[in-house]
């Protein structure tokens, strides 16, 4: 593939000072987006998801919070290099973000048209008049009925879809390049769901922006994402197009992902029916033991796997699709350890 | 919100008409006024005689009811026993000096400690948070006379800057007013503090910062606002202890308001002139309070909506 990367994380590692110790919430991690398509981020709660987006956003908790090395590729620029107020400049505008919780996201006292014009106001330096007129163009183009009253009503009175498309919308003001939608649509019922998945496709379509996705659903990634990220405990440990993990996952942890959904997505028609959970629980992610971090809940684990955390080894398919696998299993078919992370 | 304002004008009469029977009870209660209004020596057919007079032979409901209706229906709260003209007009005179006093300390108190109070949070832990939180412990550990004198000895007496006692200029104003904001202004500021630091923790203020929005939009426009409402609502509450704290204010500073006047009618047992002014201050404190809520709700549209 010869598009151009809009996104380019390579060996990001963030930290939290904690009262119990030092937190190495994301280690390690390398992800690439490409322009116009969208990279699924997959994996269990407390995996480092929601940090990476952070880190990537410059919106991390502080002081406890900090990128402690590696970088991050925007547009051609390292934005962990960068002064805040640059990232202040390009939050908003080149890049945007909707969180995990559409009801406590929107400001109680604002109307919402009042908080999306503040998107014009900061980055267009619009007047207040001018920039209720677009929110309102840009609740329109969201698909929101009657927008013309819409801007006049505060969150309180809005539903949980209600507010996730306003944050849509907000995210959408200056037609980001980038939007990253961390679990978009998990706190929200079934129908909803599907409605704000299709939104945000729609979206795409229209603006060619590229997506990172975070979700624990496979089935929204199945839908939405062209190339898939999986995470464990802070690490990736595999990457590849979606379709190519569908069809072979390759790492234990992913197969086990698969086995525990009822009812798979329809981009994948082999593997077993019966519904599998994965034992155990995500291990504490400070002194984190030696080793494979999945190894004390995967049931192929063998000696190597408690002694060495194996790298991502990238295994080449008959597409050519690059395929990235941390998994021991995985060094015999693998041609050399990736060293830059998978391509997404 | 015409219905809330009007539910709760409704229930702030009420307040004030049981506040004003209490009261009433309890100065009888205290002393016989006839006892004190004559002089020690009067004999028992004089004391006997007065009481007819003034009608304080009746029951105390009757005394009671005769009160109220007088002060219903014709805005007559009767005469000063000592000054001998109707008790409103000595209130009226004494009213704007109080006034004058309170607004200026809560001026005072909220500008310094709103911003006070928003550093010590987006600061947290740093020096001018520490020094401001040893400030507060300490105005709030001091009794108010007690700085009202030590203001007049280090100002008025030591310095010579600033007057002591009376309310002929500008300048008289300032120690009494710094005196009573600094009743209000540990609270006030510790109350910004929590707010703001409970309000930066919230989900919306990272989706401002998503949004681009820079640092001092973020504490003003999208934090203050909502930490501003427990303030509000708080600073209503805070009338009545303002109007206490005028009694001493006044006092120390022979400011010529209504808490020294209330002063000065206890100890002389003028009792109508306390009773008014005891009705006129739980009137302000039901106002402040009607008034502090009304803000809030302009404010938070949640309350708005109740
Ligand atoms: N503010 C913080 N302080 C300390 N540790 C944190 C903080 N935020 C996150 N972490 C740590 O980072 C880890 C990853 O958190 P993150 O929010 O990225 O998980 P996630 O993958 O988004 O999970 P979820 O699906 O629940 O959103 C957590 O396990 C937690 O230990
Ligand atoms: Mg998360």
């Amino acid at each position: 593939m010869n598009s151009s990367k809009i996104l380019e994380i390579t060996e990001l590692t963030t930290c939290f000072d904690t009262p119990e110790g030092l937190v190495r919430a994301v280690d390690g991690v390398s992800l690439v987006i490409e322009s116009g398509r969208t990279l699924g981020v997959l994996g269990e709660s407390g995996c480092g998801k929601s940090v990476t987006a952070l880190s990537v956003m410059g919106l991390l908790p502080k002081p406890q919070g900090r990128i402690s090395s590696g970088s991050i590729y925007f547009q051609g620029k390292d934005l962990v290099r960068k002064s805040p107020r640059t990232l202040r400049a390009l939050r908003g505008s080149e890049m945007a973000m909707i969180f995990q919780e559409p009801m406590t996201s929107l400001n109680p006292v604002y109307t919402v048209g009042e908080q999306i014009a503040e998107a014009f106001t900061i980055h267009e330096h619009l007047p207040k008049k001018l920039g209720l007129q677009k929110a309102r163009e840009t609740l329109f183009q969201v698909g929101i009925p009657s927008p013309e009253q819409r801007i006049h009503e505060y969150p309180h009175q809005l539903s949980g879809g209600m507010r996730q498309r306003i944050m849509i919308a907000m995210a959408m003001a200056c037609r980001p390049k980038l939007l990253i939608a961390d679990e978009p649509s998990t706190a929200l019922d079934v129908t909803i769901q599907a409605q704000i998945l299709d939104l945000m496709l729609n979206l795409q379509e229209e603006t060619g922006m590229s997506i990172m996705m975070i979700t624990h659903d496979l089935g929204v990634v199945a839908e939405m994402s062209d190339h898939l990220a999986v995470m464990y405990a802070g690490k990736v440990v595999e990457c590849a197009p979606v379709d190519v993990i569908f069809n072979a996952p390759g790492h234990p942890y992913t197969l086990g992902l698969m086995r525990s959904i009822p009812r798979p997505g329809r981009k994948f028609s082999s593997g077993k029916q019966a519904l599998a959970e994965i034992p155990g629980i995500v291990p504490g992610l400070i002194d984190p033991p030696p080793g494979c971090l999945f190894a004390p809940r995967c049931d192929r684990a063998f000696e190597r796997c408690r002694l060495e955390m194996p790298p991502l080894f990238n295994l080449k398919d008959q597409s050519g699709s690059s395929h990235g696998v941390r998994c021991w299993l995985a060094e015999s078919m693998a041609q050399q350890p990736a060293t830059q992370g998978g391509r997404t | 919100m015409k219905t809330f304002i009007i539910k709760r004008l409704i229930q702030a009469l009420a307040v004030c008409l049981v506040i004003s029977m209490i009261s009433f009870f309890l100065l009888f209660l205290n002393a016989d006024p006839a006892l004190v209004l004559l002089p020690p020596e009067a004999e028992v057919e004089d004391i006997a005689a007065f009481k007819k007079q003034m009608g304080f032979d009746r029951p105390i409901i009757v005394q009671y009811l005769d009160f109220i209706g007088k002060v219903i229906f014709h805005a007559d709260f009767g005469n000063s026993f000592v000054a001998k003209v109707p008790t409103l007009k000595l209130l009226a005179e004494r009213v704007p000096a109080t006034l004058k006093l309170t607004a200026s300390a809560v001026l005072i108190a909220n500008l310094i400690a709103i911003p006070l109070g928003i550093l010590a949070a987006v600061r947290r832990y740093s020096l001018l948070d520490n020094l401001s939180t040893l400030i507060a412990l300490m105005g709030q550990a001091m009794p108010l006379y007690w700085l009202g004198i030590m203001l007049i000895i280090v100002f008025g007496v030591w310095l010579g800057w600033l007057p002591i006692s009376g309310s002929q200029t500008l300048p008289h104003l300032i120690l009494p007013a710094v005196t009573l904001a600094a009743y209000l202004l540990p609270a006030n500021m510790r109350l910004v503090r929590s707010g703001m630091l409970d309000v930066l923790n919230q989900d919306y203020i990272r989706t401002a910062r998503a949004k681009g929005a820079g640092e001092i939009r973020v504490f003003i426009v999208h934090a203050f606002k909502n930490a501003a409402i427990p303030l509000v609502i708080i600073t209503g509450l805070q009338f009545s202890i303002l109007l206490g704290g005028t009694v001493v204010t006044e006092t120390v500073f022979a400011w010529p308001g209504l808490g020294r006047l209330a002063v000065n009618s206890i100890l002389m047992g003028d009792y109508p002139v306390v009773q008014a002014i005891v009705i006129f201050f739980s009137l302000c404190v039901v106002i402040g309070n009607l008034l502090a809520d009304i803000l809030a709700a302009f404010i938070d549209p949640r309350i708005r909506q109740e």
